[in-house]
């Protein structure tokens, strides 16, 4: 597996052990894990949609998260315009998402959860291939338009990328704007009764297969969206969706699979706990440890942060924190 | 058993006398490359045997199963980097760690059933495999090499012939199938079958399905581990990459691929698989581009994997 630039680029200043507590930093790697928490929710989502109403384990959302990026990126890059990137990487994704959909998805929901991992991981290893055959190995650079490349200042001496601000205002627009999708327009009910009873509903003349594709080509959308505004910081690589997919993997099980609600609040929280984690946890470890075990340890124990927290969240709630009312 | 000229285990048969074979063959047609790859093969299938056992006669679908690989690697590995090269310490010690890990993520991730499960695993591995990533003593992402293979202080047996080599894996092969056949056809392994088929209703006359199940994922965890110590001594080196969330997907389809909860099938599973890798990584680099869309289409088309190809064509003459 190539390696992948961090998700989170580390602001901590060399010295970080002596003043890294104080609370500058703290809010700065704060808002750092609230924004990784934006781009986990925006693949969750679409994850949790797709399988709390298709009852489908998709691992090829990582490849969305993908040629999100790669798309948009050259559609920035040959337009010059890394708005005009994002706005046409939407009915992009839809097209691919869809196509996708129709073309194997459609046959794998009737079969069991194995046989769904397999062609999924099938489908990755193919797209995988196919952008470094388009692409190349290097990956893209994304440059961000002068305007998007400052930084400002919150108050209390705290400065932040404006960019990293846009990140979280995108990712909280989506959120609310998908909270209306599911919850206030007639879409919305056909996916709600979809998930609630599939065949229910169809018998009473939703066009499932119709829904299905929809559903599935905004979940695309929303996976690329948060790969395309997460590359003018990482940059576009191959596999980039990866790591992002099972960490999301993570945010829908401490959730409860098939809930928004359960995706964002875990999002969030994981976003949060894992950044902070790779800053702050050889500090406080070094409060009971000598100092060179805490500083091998830090790195280590940050690490595996996360998991530990879902296995503690599941080993007392194994449906997840927020189970989907009705979903079995 | 016993319906010895089915085209599968005609097949079967076929790649076992290829394995026992290709120490003398190969280097008679100069083609000595080759005992190399197919000890990396049959490592391979000792690993996809582990997982069948739980995966094709428990019917838990673990994605993490390359982390049992990873550990008993690791632990090869950093003992001997710490100067510990006996295999009487390392080989336990790596059974064990790798059963211990069993152990601990078993009773967590049994706890769940079904997507949850399948998730679990593998965000247990992924921590296994961050772990190795971050720790920088033991190589990182560049992996570890190790200098010395395992020693049994005997004169007579050393690793570092590679027909010995060759032949110890190939007898770990065997064994590994020879115990899932023992297990399998006990009591335990009839608990494990029928639970997988009607979990609710073993429960329901009294069986507590849990513990067999733990037992099992425990029991392929170490029989993974085992895998995992002989690559160690076979490549040489250790990685994160052996135990990347790719590899568990890897063994999920070898099994699928010879057919699940057959007893040679994971072995015929991991040939046909890894042989397919080799050739077509020769043809081309992007050669995932062909196999990624063949693994799409053999869940599509060809449930039950080769086995079952082969018994269906068989049955329609």
């Amino acid at each position: 597996m190539p390696r992948h630039p961090r998700l989170h680029a580390d602001h901590r200043p060399p010295n970080g052990l002596r003043n890294a507590m104080d609370y500058v930093l703290l809010t700065e790697q704060f808002l750092n894990g609230f924004q990784l928490g934006i781009i986990l929710f925006l693949m969750a989502a679409g994850l949790t949609l797709v399988f709390g109403i298709m009852d489908l384990v998709n691992l090829a959302h990582g490849s969305m998260f993908m040629i999100g990026a790669f798309v948009g990126g050259t559609i920035a890059f040959v337009t010059g315009s890394f708005v005009l990137g994002v706005v046409l990487m939407v009915p992009a994704m839809l097209v691919i998402g869809m196509v996708v959909e129709v073309t194997t998805l459609r046959t794998l929901y009737p079969r069991d959860h194995l046989d769904q991992v397999l062609a999924t991981f099938g489908l990755i290893l193919f797209f995988n291939a196919a952008t470094r055959l388009i692409w190349g190995l290097e990956g893209l650079v994304v440059p961000l338009p002068d305007y998007l490349d400052g930084i400002v200042s919150l108050g209390f001496g705290i400065t932040y990328p404006v960019y990293r601000i846009v990140i979280i205002v995108i990712g909280l627009l989506v959120a609310f704007g998908l909270y209306l999708l599911v919850g206030k327009t007639k879409i919305g009910m056909l996916i709600r009764a979809g998930a609630s009873n599939r065949t229910m509903a169809g018998a009473l003349g939703v066009n499932i297969p119709k829904l299905f594709s929809i559903v599935f080509g905004i979940g695309a959308v929303l996976a690329g969206l948060a790969g395309l505004i997460i590359t003018p910081i990482t940059q576009a690589a191959i596999g980039m969706g990866e790591d992002v997919l099972i960490l999301a993997f993570v945010v829908i099980v401490i959730g409860g699979i098939g809930s928004i609600r359960g995706a964002f609040i875990a999002s969030i929280v994981t976003g949060v706990i894992d950044t902070l984690g790779r800053s702050f946890l050889d500090v406080v470890l070094l409060l009971f440890l000598p100092a060179n075990a805490a500083e091998s340890a830090g790195p280590a124990v940050s690490s595996m942060l996360i998991y530990i927290l879902m296995a503690a969240i599941l080993f007392f709630r194994p449906q997840g924190l927020f189970p989907p009312k009705g979903a079995g | 058993m016993g319906e010895l000229g089915k085209p599968a285990n005609i097949f079967t048969a076929l790649v076992l006398v290829i394995f026992a074979l290709t120490p003398i063959v190969a280097p008679a047609l100069d083609e000595s490359f080759y005992v190399i790859v197919f000890a990396r093969f049959m490592i391979w299938g000792i690993a996809a045997v582990s997982l069948n056992l739980i995966m094709g006669y428990g019917g838990l679908i673990s994605f993490g199963h390359a982390v049992y690989l990873g550990i008993g690697a690791y632990t090869v590995g950093i003992l001997a980097f710490h100067g510990v090269t006996s295999a009487w310490i390392q080989w336990p010690l790596a059974i064990g760690v790798s059963g211990l890990v069993a152990l601990v993520f078993g009773a967590i991730s049994l706890r769940t059933k079904g997507v949850y499960f399948i998730m679990i695993t593998l965000a247990l591995a992924q921590m296994i495999y961050f772990l190795s990533v971050s720790a920088e003593r033991y190589g990182s992402d560049d992996g570890l090499s190790i200098l010395a293979r395992s020693e049994f202080g005997v004169s007579f047996f050393s690793l570092n012939d590679k027909t010995t080599m060759y032949y110890t894996i190939f007898v770990f092969l065997l064994a590994s199938v020879f115990v899932s056949w023992r297990l399998v056809n006990s009591r335990f392994g009839t608990v494990m079958r029928a639970a997988k088929s009607n979990d609710t209703r073993v429960q329901s006359i009294g069986v507590g399905t849990y513990r067999y199940r733990l037992t099992a994922f425990v029991i392929a965890g170490m029989m993974c581990g085992i895998a995992g110590l002989l690559q160690a001594n076979l490549e040489s080196f250790v990685s994160p990459d052996m135990m990347s969330w790719h590899r568990s997907g890897e063994l999920i389809f070898m099994v699928v691929l010879g057919g699940m909860s057959t007893l040679f099938g994971p072995v015929t599973g991991a040939f046909v698989f890894l042989m397919l890798s080799e050739i077509l990584a020769g043809l081309t680099i992007h050669w995932h581009i062909i196999f990624g869309p063949f693994l799409v289409l053999v869940v599509i088309f060809a449930r039950g994997g080769i086995a079952g190809l082969l018994t269906r064509r068989a049955d329609r003459d």
